[in-house]
């Protein structure tokens, strides 16, 4: 340790502060609380510590129902929307004539308002009086018999959410992944053009180990994001989504803190720690698996 | 292989209607003898590197035809021409080891020509080994240093034993030392070998020290090709004359008279053969022979002592550009007083131009 130290601790003195109070403390009173049975947040008194509110999150059916929701909907959009976006993204890196239009179109989801975007998909899937929804008349044509895909079966609900999930995520991917694929340097293509290289060998041996580190960021980000998803649901089924069986972990979490039962920060909060060791769990995962397969 | 370009032009379309698009490359001809190692010499801009783009196929000329032997290659993709390029940058694939760069080639081949591993492994080892690198084998490009990387490079585009190899500003990347050392090694390479090779530089120094043969580009068009020494004794042009040789060769205001070359007021030497009038008159630095009868006088600014040589700046009034630069051998430093200095000029470093058309005038 050399002298002045404390003038670098000076200077991260904001920082550590702002990050003490806002988010250090929160994260260990979340720890705390999960740990409180009984807690009753008007006389902030509690009647002993234990894994009750665990034991009890893991068995509340609405939990368990969340729990499921929220793997379905990570295991299915994070694959699909990355692959989809790599293949648009190479699309667009491919043509010349209209590539900005596109890249413009493809990137106005990211800044489009949400209420605007919760209005086309009402468009698109809701059952009115009047109209099955813009999809249920493209399946007409084809024969298929309308679905409700907002208050209908299961699978049609939980098609809706991830189809309005990847919507939402692929702008962001394909902005990331064709500025990564633009920064390929141009020679390596000279170098396997001369060497006689075929076009799928070129992007499996030559273009997705240079962008790999790119693909591992959106799929790490991708897996943490999805696990966090509880607005895209909402916007669809609204806010009574145990009802409609479409509730998230974070919903849960949402529901057990304010919602019409609510006042069980203790529950909100073990439910809290179990997303967190999850998100731990797969990033960990992510991150080994990663090592093996990205390159630099 | 012996490589032929005819008539080669390539222009590059300009932005927009209005801007009229860049000609890069202006009716390019020349003859490259099979097994000779060439060095495509010039400034930058001069549309070297797209000419050994158009070789390699990475580009289709506009205009004109390549033959390799006495096949016309001009449409067909670099990988069926059988050319091996390196990159300036060396572009080694930085996620494979070295002898996976180097095996990659062989691993595209199809069909009849495919390889079993055995014999990659064989190749592989076959021109590491030629190029030096059989130690490094297992390493990345990025635990490389510039040198190693520059012959894993080389490897690769050796691997398929092409016909033609092409070297694209091979040693710009590297520091002075391995600049001479890498430039003996692509040398030797090119001997052991015989492949005809061609390689792009800006570097006079490079192109003279390697090269069998030189090509002077300036502008998109050929200036002069000749055996390296021929290029610095017999400049076909003024631009040839200026660009080879440091220092540079020292410009004059001349004028012949009465089969004399007279540079300012005095006669200078012998000027047979050349028509009246007024010239320009380019003289090497190493022209100039220290004689107190000499005919050309110059005013003396410094003396530079160099070891071997001195270098002498001086003034004259015909003199055209920044600093008239001589030298001599350093024995000759007792000679040289204050003031004024004459010399007598060789005859063999003394190059007359039309003053029009910059082309040489034959004595």
């Amino acid at each position: 340790m050399k002298k002045n130290n404390w003038k670098g601790w000076l200077y991260l003195l904001p920082a550590i502060l702002f990050l003490g109070v806002f988010m250090v403390y929160p994260l260990v009173d979340v720890f705390i609380y999960s740990f409180e049975e009984g807690y009753n947040s008007s006389s902030q008194t509690f009647w002993g510590t234990g894994w009750y509110n665990y034991l009890y999150v893991l068995h509340d059916p609405y939990f368990i129902q969340a729990l499921k929701n929220t793997f379905i909907l990570v295991l299915i959009t994070v694959p699909l929307s990355t692959l989809l976006a790599l293949l648009i993204s190479l699309g667009l890196s491919s043509i010349k004539k209209l590539r900005n239009m596109f890249q413009t179109i493809y990137f106005l989801p990211y800044v489009t308002n949400t209420l605007a975007v919760g209005l086309v998909f009402m468009i698109l899937f809701q059952t009115t009086e009047y109209t099955d929804g813009m999809f249920n008349f493209v399946l007409s044509l084809f024969g298929i018999a309308p679905i409700d895909f907002i208050e209908g079966p299961y699978w049609a609900k939980m098609f809706v959410l991830c189809f309005y999930t990847v919507w939402v995520v692929l702008p962001f991917k394909i902005l990331i992944l064709t500025s990564a694929l633009a920064s390929v340097n141009k020679n390596y293509y000279n170098a396997a053009l001369v060497d006689g290289t075929r076009p799928f060998r070129v992007f499996r041996k030559i273009t997705l180990p240079m962008i790999s580190p790119t693909v591992f960021y959106l799929i790490i980000t991708g897996f943490i994001g999805a696990f966090k998803a509880y607005s895209d649901a909402v916007a669809l089924f609204g806010t009574n989504l145990n009802v409609a069986e479409m509730n998230t972990i974070v919903g849960y979490i949402y529901d057990m803190l304010y919602g019409d039962g609510g006042g069980y920060p203790s529950y909100a909060s073990a439910a809290a720690i179990i997303l967190f060791v999850i998100v731990l769990t797969i990033t960990c995962i992510n991150l080994l698996i990663s090592k093996k397969h990205v390159h630099y | 292989m012996k490589v032929v370009l005819e008539n080669l032009t390539k222009k590059f379309p300009g932005r927009g209607k209005t801007s009229p698009g860049v000609t890069a490359v202006d009716n390019v001809s020349f003859e490259i003898p099979d097994g000779k190692l060439v060095g495509l010499l010039g400034p930058s801009g001069c549309g070297k590197s797209t000419t050994l783009n158009m070789i390699c196929g990475l580009e289709a000329p506009t205009d004109g035809k390549i033959f390799f032997g006495e096949d016309e290659v001009t449409k067909l993709s670099p990988e069926l021409r059988g050319v091996g390029m390196v990159f300036q940058n060396y572009a080694l694939y930085p996620h494979l080891t070295v002898e996976e760069n180097i095996r990659f080639p062989l691993e595209n081949l199809k069909k009849e020509k495919k390889l079993s591993k055995a014999q990659m492994k064989e190749k592989v080892l076959e021109v590491a080994r030629l190029v030096q690198t059989e130690e490094l084998l297992d390493r990345k490009p990025a635990e490389l240093s510039g040198g190693q990387q520059q012959r894993v490079a080389i490897a690769r585009a050796l691997v398929k034993m092409p016909k033609v190899l092409l070297l694209d500003e091979p040693l710009s990347n590297l520091d002075a030392r391995l600049r001479i050392q890498t430039r003996e090694e692509i040398r030797r390479i090119q001997r052991e070998t015989g492949i005809t090779t061609v390689f792009v530089t800006h570097d006079q120094e490079e192109a003279l020290s390697i090269s069998d043969m030189i090509v002077v580009l300036n502008n998109g068009a050929v200036q002069q090709m000749a055996e390296p020494q021929m290029v610095y004794d017999a400049p076909a042009n003024l631009f040839v004359a200026k660009f080879l040789g440091t220092p540079q060769i020292n410009m004059f205001e001349g004028r012949v008279a009465e089969g004399k070359l007279y540079i300012g007021d005095e006669a200078v030497m012998a000027a047979d053969g050349a028509k009246d009038g007024d010239v320009l008159v380019g003289v090497r630095p190493e022209g100039f022979v220290l004689d107190e009868n000499g005919g050309l006088a110059v005013e003396l600014n410094s003396v530079e002592v160099l070891g071997r040589d001195i270098s002498i700046v001086a003034k004259h009034k015909a003199f055209v550009g920044s600093s008239l630069r001589v030298i001599v051998d350093s024995e000759n430093l007792s000679m040289i007083g204050n003031g004024q200095v004459r010399f007598r000029l060789k005859p063999a470093k003394v190059y007359l131009f039309d003053k029009t058309t910059e082309e040489r005038i034959r004595l």
